[in-house]
């Protein structure tokens, strides 16, 4: 039986509890992925597009999912306190599924934004986002079915047309209990009319060991002339599981930076959807992994190309060690029409042992004459001239390799366009890469890379 | 400080050094000369320490050290330091970096502290200076976009940070122009002392215009046939390497075992 059914379940037993904690906009999606889920079948290892992700695998143990919304208790410190010190955020959390309010909730935050709990604004202003929720992630895919029959909550942020947020918006999210459990996170992201943002995803775990599992689903709209920076973080354990699909929709000249990566990790499927809707639009799409012990990263990504003149960069780098496992899918797809088409796609990973696995499968397909695209992958070790130079100069073989890891992943970090976050996240790399997981000495804290 | 005795060596099975006998004292600059395939890169790889190459014969003590046992970098600690024919691109690792992480390996080595950052950037500055290294290349990725000639005064500017007590400098003429030459060999002049030594590897006699040796020694066919004076230097720019060739082809006609030697 299909590891469908159990949440299938789970809802059909629970509709009204599940409802009635939640908000009507996302409680009206739920009969329709119910619907979709029944006739669903979940891709398995080997299905299309999945060449190394078993949804039905991940998905078959007996999470708990915490419908009826009790508190769980949770030392959001104990996570982050000091992960991105000596940067000045606007700072929310969603610790497990629920959004919770911190000192700084909307402080700072110009007129007319909304950001915070998704619950909260879809029941206070179902209006501003219901022409976004649930029309841009399709419940065709099971990841999006799924959330949208389980999510109860996750967070908005809503900017109105010509609203430019200067500081960064941070979202930390903690998966945290003692017992198996299924966090089902919801994020809505609304940029109207030239307004610009950047947001910083922060997905961490406590409790390691213990199984966890996000599945979430980010749903982007970038309106005519928007600008958006998501870059979107994980640092979880090796018990973790994430299942995200992230849908951007795209309008007219809208400028949309993503930038995917991945530290630590156990299971992680992550999936980019973005349409090109708009003439001018620009994409950076953006993805490091590091990979080693038995962790196991799966970026899927389709960019569709739907009318003229849209550009896209998308790069991904992969570190593989040890026994662990990469995988990267990526069509970039030219709808006939979209003339003057800019896309290039680009995939390039070191493998670092004989039982580490890397799977890359850059695809284009287009339908118009008069584009330029390009798309390529390279799977290679370290060059050993590099290495030997390095020791000429006194340097371990260790620590040669080390630097020519994270000069590798350099120019994906040097993508990210605001300075403060790149030294920050290239310091993270640093250490990630030198096995450096003693917690700082300022604060102690757990999981505290600093 | 260097004594190489009877050093076979090979890659990918193919036998490229068959029986180097060099000395180097402290004080002395030796130039190994000799026709374009000859060992001549081959034997600065395997003094270097290149794990591509496999040595398969004889011996190198350096200090009295057994030099073949030691890492690539423990005999850069030990004061050994090869400039490359083609010297690598590092995309993504600045020079700054890279030659900081060099300093403090030397010094944990020799069981020293890191250097304070005061203290490494003056020294950067001094060495910079040597060698009329822009600061400009010092930001930048090691080599990444340097000319030819950028390269190698970046070759000589890490010899001078790291002073070495023997400088092997491979074919460090090539790619030169005439006033990258001059300001390389000034570098390898005034850094030069009676304390260390240096063996610069060419195929033409060029560079020795600058830099005067005291040694010249002929490598063909991966052995050294003929040692002498600078005027060795002179003969072969005058005659060219055919003379040397003729003769050695024509010893190993009548000798066989010539090779074995």
């Amino acid at each position: 039986m299909s590891a469908i059914h159990q949440y299938l379940d789970l809802y059909e037993s629970n509709r009204e509890l599940i409802d009635s904690k939640s908000a009507p906009l996302l409680n009206a999606l739920r009969p329709k992925a119910a619907e979709a889920l029944q006739t669903m079948r979940l891709p398995t290892r080997g299905s299309e597009d999945y060449e190394l992700t078993d949804l039905e695998k991940m998905l078959a143990p007996d999470f708990g999912v915490n419908i009826a919304r009790v508190p769980l208790p949770v030392d959001p410190a104990r996570t982050f306190r000091c992960d991105v010190p000596h940067m000045s955020t606007t700072l929310f959390m969603l610790v497990n599924d629920k959004c919770a309010e911190t000192d700084t909730t909307r402080r700072g935050l110009p007129d007319g934004v909304l950001a915070g709990s998704l619950r909260d604004i879809a029941a206070s202003h179902p209006d501003v986002l219901a022409p976004y929720f649930g029309h841009i992630a399709p419940l065709s895919n099971p990841v999006v079915a799924l959330n949208s029959l389980l999510a109860q909550d996750g967070f908005v942020l809503y900017v109105p047309r010509g609203v430019r947020i200067e500081k960064t918006i941070q979202l930390v999210d903690i998966l945290s209990h003692e017992a198996p459990l299924m966090a089902v996170r919801r994020l809505l992201i609304i940029m109207e009319a030239d307004s610009a943002a950047t947001l910083l995803v922060c997905d961490h775990t406590q409790n390691a060991g213990v199984q966890l599992f996000n599945l979430q689903t980010v749903e982007v709209f970038a309106g005519a002339g928007a600008r958006l920076d998501i870059y979107d973080l994980e640092e979880s354990s090796t018990a973790t599981s994430r299942l995200s699909a992230m849908y951007i929709k795209q309008e007219q000249n809208s400028n949309v930076l993503i930038d995917s990566i991945t530290l630590y990790n156990g299971s992680t499927r992550n999936e980019y959807h973005c349409k090109l809707d708009g003439r001018g639009a620009h994409l950076r799409l953006l993805g490091m992994g590091i990979e080693d012990d038995t962790r196991h990263l799966d970026t899927y990504s389709r960019i569709e190309h739907n009318v003229p003149d849209c550009t896209t960069d998308e790069l991904f780098k992969y570190v593989v060690d040890d026994e662990a496992t990469g995988a990267f899918t990526g069509r970039i797809y030219v709808a006939k029409g979209a003339s003057g088409t800019e896309a290039y796609q680009s995939n390039r990973n070191l493998v670092g042992s004989d039982t580490a696995r890397m799977h890359s499968k850059p695809q284009l397909e287009i339908y118009n004459d008069d584009v330029k695209c390009s798309h390529g992958t390279a799977i290679g070790q370290l060059d050993p001239m590099q290495v030997f130079y390095m020791r000429t100069r006194g340097l371990s073989e260790a620590k040669a390799r080390l630097l020519l890891k994270q000069a590798f992943m350099a120019d994906v970090l040097d993508g990210i366009r605001e300075e403060s976050l790149r030294d920050r996240l290239r310091h993270l790399v640093e250490r990630r890469f030198a096995g450096d997981t003693t917690p700082c000495t300022s604060c102690g804290a757990e999981g505290c890379k600093f | 400080m260097l004594k190489v005795k009877d050093l076979h060596a090979r890659i990918n099975g193919k036998e490229i050094l068959k029986g180097i006998n060099l000395e180097v004292r402290p004080g002395e600059v030796h130039a190994i000369m000799g026709p374009n395939g000859s060992g001549k890169s081959t034997l600065s790889m395997v003094l270097a320490g290149n794990p591509a190459y496999e040595v398969t014969g004889g011996e190198a003590e350096f200090y009295g050290k057994d030099l073949l046992a030691m890492a690539p970098e423990v005999r850069s600690h030990e004061g050994l330091f090869l400039g490359f024919q083609y010297p690598v691109e590092i995309p993504g690792v600045s020079m700054v970096n890279f030659m900081r992480a060099a300093v403090n390996a030397r010094r944990e080595y020799l069981g020293q502290p890191p250097m304070s950052a005061t203290d490494f950037l003056k020294l950067m500055r001094e060495k910079r200076a040597v060698v009329e290294l822009d600061t400009k290349l010092a930001s930048r990725s090691v080599n990444e976009g340097f000319s030819g000639g950028e390269k190698k005064r970046n070759e000589i500017f890490q010899m001078a940070v790291l002073e070495p007590r023997l400088s092997i400098l491979d074919e460090t003429d090539s790619g030169l122009d005439i006033d990258a030459l001059r300001i390389v060999a000034e570098g390898v002049n005034k850094l030069k002392t009676d304390r260390n030594a240096t063996i610069v590897i060419t195929h033409y006699q060029r560079l020795l215009d600058y830099i005067k040796p005291d040694f010249v020694h002929i490598l063909y066919k991966g052995r050294i046939v003929e040692t002498g004076g600078p005027e060795l230097a002179l003969e072969l720019e005058e005659k060219g390497y055919d003379w040397i060739k003729a003769r050695e082809d024509e010893k190993e006609k009548h000798d066989p075992d010539k090779k074995q030697l």
